[in-house]
């Protein structure tokens, strides 16, 4: 089980507190789709994604770069028991949508671009300490039921 | 993922914006790695104090931008301009090259950080290939 100290659970729910899901969301999963141009494979549907300015205006892009980072509302509520709580999305991305693991890596390193340049010198070295850690767990989390 | 003439481009336009604050991104960079990654702290067993912000950390910050800056300049060539860091890397300090990934990562996070209107998605990605080209021509000689 995760142990979490009171400084990363502070750190992790300020980070929350702040965070604006509508504009953090769409630029971390436009972000990924440009700066890791194979991950695009996964929206064939999405219209559109044939330049940097064309996957930051594309609206489709936006609204589910909001739901995936509302999918870590979860994991926040869920501190100690990440791992379960997580259990249903990851047969889902496995079984169904079919996502290689290594894209939850690709997209939690943009989050965390996105976070940092958003907060600036508010995002020290302990609060991305903090929050790396919480995100790799949700990434691990989602990675188990991978069969 | 070899770098385009673009990717060059992009790379040295940032690095113009970016090099008047290269010792500060250097030692912040490298304060977050051992923070956040504290397996690399394994490297600096002999320095007095590994905290962000300490003098052996601000003085190995500014070696390690220097370094950067100079594979700017050899963009076009990296593996024949780095041919002797990689030598020191690869005989002498014999860094697991899987610690490059982790510090460009952390250099890309300050950059972020610093220049957050500069550092756009198209700029991300350009200075990600160049990092990685980097780390590619630092790990040359160590097999």
């Amino acid at each position: 089980m995760v142990v979490w100290t009171d400084q990363e659970r502070a750190y992790i729910k300020d980070i929350f507190s702040k965070l604006n899901y509508e504009d953090a969301g769409p630029k971390a999963l436009q972000r990924v789709l440009i700066v890791y141009p194979w991950t695009q494979r996964y929206f064939g549907g999405f219209g559109n994604l044939y330049s940097a300015e064309a996957i930051q205006s594309n609206p489709m892009v936006a609204a589910h770069g909001t739901v995936v980072l509302h999918g870590l509302d979860k994991a926040m509520k869920n501190m100690d028991d990440i791992k379960n709580a997580y259990a249903d999305l990851s047969v889902l991305h496995s079984e169904k949508l079919h996502v290689d693991p290594d894209n939850f890596r690709l997209l939690a390193d943009c989050l965390t671009i996105v976070i940092a340049a958003t907060m600036g010198s508010s995002f020290t070295a302990s609060v991305q300490a903090a929050w790396q850690k919480f995100i790799a767990v949700v990434v691990s989390a989602l990675s188990r039921q991978y069969h | 993922m070899s770098l385009s003439d673009k990717d060059k481009a992009t790379v040295k336009a940032i690095w113009g914006k970016i090099s008047p604050k290269a010792d500060e991104i250097g030692a912040e960079a490298l304060g977050r790695m051992l923070t956040v990654y504290p397996q690399t702290k394994t490297y600096f067993a002999h320095w007095a104090d590994l905290s962000p912000g300490s003098a052996p950390v601000k003085k190995h910050g500014k070696v390690i931008m220097g370094a950067v800056g100079e594979a700017v300049t050899k963009i076009d060539d990296l593996v024949g301009g780095l041919a002797a860091l990689s030598e020191l890397h690869a005989f002498k300090l014999r860094i697991d090259p899987t610690n490059f990934k982790i510090l460009a990562h952390n250099l890309i996070v300050v950059i972020g950080m610093l220049f957050p209107g500069d550092f756009t998605p198209d700029v991300h990605v350009s200075v990600d290939k160049f990092f990685q080209n980097l780390a590619l021509a630092l790990a040359e000689k160590y097999r």
